[in-house]
């Protein structure tokens, strides 16, 4: 084990730019994927036929694969019909698939747990649903999902990792990049990405709480 | 979409779907079984093992499971499927103790207080009266993470580990049918979860009746 030599400057650099391509592969797949989360669990929500069906069916199938898959899908597989993305566009492609997937299940279910009197209110002051739906339902709704929204959001954080599988040069590509440099490193680099990962999330997670702790 | 070739593999595919299912029995069994204990450590009444079932949840459930598993590979064990399951087992235990912890802390205290003037110890109150009723409370969430094991899985092909997803990288690499392969053998994925989601749903349900 070689502390010393594992965290040179350059190292370290080298780690540190890779950490803010993560945060930048995050923070675009999470704002990608709760508009389009919450988009599909409206749609979830709102029983209109077909459409809903659809939604249900498509939303079932993308939370039930694992995340590999569709990372080697959104790379590797589109290669097949002519679609060649860059690693990075391809990760956050995969990344918003199935996190929106995700996202939507929590949207849906904070919706759901909205009374119905609610709606039923709303209606029968003269608004129409989808008016009923935006002043009223989304805004109490909304406020539910947040917690399991920022473990979605840690989630997210640590499924970066996976895009390491198609080469994309996030955190976990630059550690093995460095432990592979020199075998002594390797414990050291190992212990040092994971408490980078461990402050981040652990942040977000006091924060969840946080936020949960207020609402009762 | 050409299945055929890829279903000329299929005794890979055969054995990469039973080290998929044995890798996550095998987690689960260890993870209920060591997510017990950790969940039991955080409510006792010892601020020290108290601490350290808390440290062991929040730094686990924290990093990302690739990190741990290709810890496990290059440290302790170069076999990949034995790294991959512990890995898994490190990083299930984590989010099972705290399922546990949850249902443990639902049963009122009163029973707590109820066993141990009878004159049971706190060790014999939680094994015989209070871990019994949180089972009820603890098995949809123990469902879904049975569901993210299956799924959580597929990182053993990144150590080599001979599961489904590996196999998977093997015959599109053989075959260069890429999108056929993976179309495929999402389907064997979907197999295993989709059934299990259902079941999820449906105890979710059951047990959310019964109270």
């Amino acid at each position: 084990m070689d502390f010393v030599g594992a965290y040179s400057g350059a190292n370290l650099s080298f780690l540190f730019e890779s950490l803010l391509e993560t945060l930048k592969m995050a923070g675009l797949a999470i704002i990608l994927s709760l508009i389009f989360g919450i988009i599909l669990g409206v749609l979830r929500f709102a029983r209109i036929p077909v459409i809903t069906q659809i939604v249900a069916i498509i939303v079932d199938i993308l939370r039930n694969l694992p995340l590999v898959l569709i990372i080697m899908v959104s790379y590797f597989g589109l290669r097949d019909f002519g679609i060649q993305l860059d690693v990075f566009s391809a990760a956050i492609l995969a990344l918003t698939i199935f996190e929106a997937a995700m996202i939507s299940e929590i949207v849906r279910s904070g919706l759901n747990s909205i009374s119905k009197g609610q709606m039923e209110a709303a209606r029968s002051s003269g608004l129409s649903y989808t008016q009923a739906l935006r002043h009223i339902i989304l805004p109490q709704g909304l406020r539910r999902m947040v917690p399991p929204t920022v473990s979605q959001c840690i989630a997210l954080l640590k499924d970066t990792s996976l895009t390491i599988a198609i080469g994309a040069t996030e955190l976990m590509y630059a550690a093995r990049v460095v432990y592979a440099s020199q075998t002594s490193y390797m414990v050291p680099t190992l212990i040092l990405v994971a408490l980078i990962y461990f402050v981040i999330n652990y942040s977000l997670s006091i924060l969840s709480r946080r936020l949960e702790a207020k609402q009762i | 979409m050409d299945f055929a070739r890829v279903w000329a593999y299929s005794d890979m595919i055969i054995e990469g779907l039973q080290v998929t299912m044995l890798a996550s029995v095998i987690a689960l069994l260890a993870s209920l079984f060591f997510g017990t204990l950790v969940a039991v450590m955080r409510i006792s009444p010892f601020k020290s093992l108290n601490w350290l079932g808390s440290a062991y949840v929040e730094f686990f459930r924290n990093i990302p499971l690739l990190l741990i598993i290709l810890s496990v590979f290059f440290i302790f064990t170069p076999k990949g499927w034995i790294a991959g399951t512990i890995g898994l087992t490190i990083y299930t235990t984590a989010f099972i103790a705290e399922a546990i912890r949850a249902g443990i802390q639902s049963i009122p205290k009163g029973q707590m207080e109820a066993a141990r003037s009878t004159g049971l110890t706190y060790g014999q109150a939680m094994i015989l009266i209070i871990l019994p009723q949180a089972i009820k409370v603890v098995i949809p969430p123990l469902g879904n993470q049975f569901l993210n094991l299956v799924k959580n899985s597929s990182l053993l092909a990144m150590v080599a580990g001979g599961d489904l997803m590996y196999q998977a990288d093997l015959i599109s690499s053989i075959t260069f049918k890429t999108m056929d392969t993976y179309v495929f053998i999402a389907g064997f994925y979907l197999i295993l979860t989709i059934p299990l989601s259902f079941l999820v749903k449906y105890l979710e349900k059951r047990f959310a009746l019964s109270g």
